[in-house]
């Protein structure tokens, strides 16, 4: 696919677009790192090396490479010569928005209902996700699968890993 | 203690019915779990991580490592039946594999891969044993200046020496650092880049970070680009190997295994370069009436060398992080932190201090290797399996084990938003083509390093030019500064050459 030669520019900044919004948050991330080290209080504790020095130089890095791909973002970007983008399928906003949601109600269910349902919502939403039609086969999969993960880890490794209605009774 | 008193004592602790036990455990969790495309090494033992709650340190090492050697052998299953490498070290098996596979010669393939890997897991293991002892004696006479400078020369080859652009993997480890620096300082108390959230004072767990990174970052990139449609799984066929496959892939075996031991060794970490170059130099050292067999239909000495330099240099990962404690690799990494959560800092003590679960450990990878060439060619079958699950129920039952591994450290629900919340970088990372191993090993190495140079500071009495004056420190200074500005010179120079 040969880019028209009047779209030449006007392709250039398609394509660094997404490039320098990653430039622009990691140049922002070294910042925040930066001011957070400054807010360190200093202490009157005698050493060598205070706390604050190691998180200004990790910031002073983060800030030099995010400076370096913002540069690189405004010469034109590198994601848009990435083998794996040249054929890549639109995006499926489908997919992420299900996997999203699959996310959030694990999050919000997960410390009043406890693992087993959580989880299982989450496993039915990330499975429609990817392309499943049968939402009751994979509530039930999803039912098996937490349920002999909660028995596992709960149960054989004492590893607690979120009570509600279920787990109570078990 | 020597290498043969050693392994005396390793495999006499090893051959226990327990220890055997473990070791089968792992080889067969490895390999299902090496198989199943997307997720390795890495993410498993950073799920399994939990276990160190319930079992002795030996025990759960053993497993580890059997996890270790097991997920290699099954990455190459799933390159070449289904041409979706699992880790960046089988993709190049991938390439001649799938093609072998797709010419009704699978079957030759997973054994030169399986035999091969045998093959220089074992040399490997011998390098690990004999190697061991020496680089600690080494190892015992470096100081703190010498170790802070040894972890900046890790960070440099992990960072900017590997993979596509040296920018690109300094922005990985710098968010490696700064996760890493979350949380109180272990000298004066403060807390350092918590944003006065009570949840962040401990810091950020390892596991949490990992399993961000590999699983949920990874999930979500697959969801970002999905297209509904199945892969094609090829059929094992028979699992023979004529003879002329045979003497075809001996050699590729060998100089694999010699190629890959020393890159693992070095803390140049990761398996990329050393499967590449032996992929290289098979064809060009191939016969010239199979020469034309690379590319089109699939040639054995493509999958038998680089097969063998994965797994030699992954066992060679192993001889810096048990003799200096320094981590190449993001498995190497983990299993840092799982010494850490036992309370035993892995480095030159560590022969000394625990020569029981050091010898044990190293025996019990002669034993995994021994057990994965038995296990995994009758089991080919059963692993062949495992990879028709269907995309949709792997998927969610992986995000499923990313809550458990997330939510089991703390219960809390902070937790699970910053898994989100790294996971959610963690794809833009994927698009955007920045390396992940080098933030799991900022985050584990950066506090480490930041210890090591305030030693060195305390012993200099804060004279900074400790770390030049120093002979040995300031070699691999000058070691990790050629590394990352020797390419581009080099590029520099060749491109002067080129316009005059």
């Amino acid at each position: 696919m040969a880019p028209q030669a009047s779209g030449r520019q006007g392709l250039s900044w398609q394509a660094a677009g997404p490039d320098l919004f990653v430039g622009l948050f990691v140049l922002a991330l070294g910042l925040l790192c930066l001011w957070q080290a400054y807010a360190i209080p200093v202490t009157p504790l005698y050493a060598q090396v205070g706390p604050k020095f190691m998180p200004t130089l990790v910031g002073g890095l983060v800030v030099v490479v995010g400076a370096g791909l913002t540069l690189k973002a405004l010469r034109g970007g590198w994601s848009h010569e990435l083998e794996e983008m040249q054929d890549a399928p639109a995006t499926n906003w489908r997919a992420l928005g299900l996997l999203g949601a699959g996310l959030v109600v694990n999050l919000v269910l997960i410390d009043t209902l406890g693992f087993v349902f959580a989880a299982t919502a989450q496993f039915v939403l990330v499975a429609a996700a990817f392309g499943s039609r049968r939402p009751l086969r994979d509530l039930g999969i999803g039912l098996a699968v937490t349920l002999g993960a909660y028995l596992a880890f709960d149960k054989l490794l004492g590893v607690n890993i979120g009570a509600g209605i279920l787990e109570g009774i078990l | 203690m020597d290498a043969f008193s050693g392994l005396a004592l390793g495999f006499s602790h090893a051959l226990t019915i327990t220890n055997l036990g473990w070791a089968l455990l792992g080889c067969f969790l490895g390999t299902a779990i090496g198989v199943l495309p997307g997720i390795g090494p890495a993410l498993t033992i950073a799920l399994l991580l939990p276990i160190t709650f319930q079992v002795s340190a030996t025990g759960a090492f053993i497993l580890f490592c059997g996890v270790f050697y097991g997920a290699m052998y099954g990455g190459s299953t799933t390159s070449i039946l289904l041409n979706t490498p699992g880790e960046s070290g089988s993709i190049i098996t991938a390439l001649e594999g799938a093609k072998m596979a797709k010419n009704g010669r699978a079957g030759p393939a997973l054994v030169t891969a399986a035999v091969g890997s045998f093959i220089a897991g074992t040399i490997g293991t011998l390098g690990i044993s004999f190697l061991g002892p020496i680089v600690v004696e080494l190892a015992l006479k470096l100081g703190p200046a010498e170790y802070f400078s040894l972890m900046v020369l890790c960070f440099v080859t992990v960072s900017a020496v590997l993979g596509g652009s040296a920018l690109r993997g300094l922005t990985s480890l710098g968010l490696g650092l700064v996760i890493g620096l979350i949380g109180i300082d272990l000298q004066t108390g403060q807390p350092r880049l918590t944003f006065g959230i009570p949840e962040l004072l401990d810091g950020v767990d390892v596991v949490l970070v990992a399993v961000a990174l590999f699983a949920v970052g990874e999930t979500l990139h697959l969801a970002w680009r999905h297209v509904e449609g199945r892969q094609e799984l090829r059929e094992v066929g028979k699992l023979m190997m004529s003879k002329e496959d045979w003497k075809r892939s001996f050699w590729p075996w060998m100089r694999g295994a010699a190629l890959g031991f020393p890159f693992g060794v070095m803390p140049a970490g990761g398996t990329e370069m050393p499967t590449m170059l032996s992929y290289y130099a098979e064809r060009k050292l191939v016969k010239k009436e199979h020469l034309h067999e690379f590319g089109t239909t699939g040639a054995i000495e493509g999958v038998a060398g680089p097969e063998a330099a994965n797994n030699a240099a992954a066992a060679g990962i192993l001889v810096p992080m048990l003799t200096l404690g320094l981590p190449t690799s993001a498995t190497a990494a983990i299993m840092l932190s799982a010494f850490q959560s036992y309370g035993i800092q892995p480095g030159p003590m560590l022969f000394t201090t625990q020569a029981d679960l050091v010898w044990t450990l190293i025996a019990s990878l002669y034993v995994a290797n021994i057990m994965l060439v038995v296990l995994n060619l009758p089991l080919v079958g059963l692993w062949a399996r495992i990879l028709k699950i269907p995309t949709p129920q792997l998927y969610a039952g992986i995000l499923v084990f990313a809550t458990i591994g997330t939510y089991g450290i703390s219960n809390s629900v902070v937790d699970l938003m910053l898994l989100y919340g790294i996971g959610i970088i963690a794809m833009f990372m994927r698009r955007f083509d920045f390396p992940t191993a080098p933030v799991v090993i900022g985050m584990i190495l950066g506090p480490m390093a930041e210890q090591a140079m305030r030693q060195a500071l305390t012993i200099s009495q804060g004279d900074w030019t400790t770390f030049v004056t120093r002979p040995v420190s300031l070699c691999i200074l000058l070691l990790a500064l050629l590394g990352l500005v020797g390419p581009r010179l080099w590029a520099l120079a060749s491109r002067r050459r080129v316009s005059t």
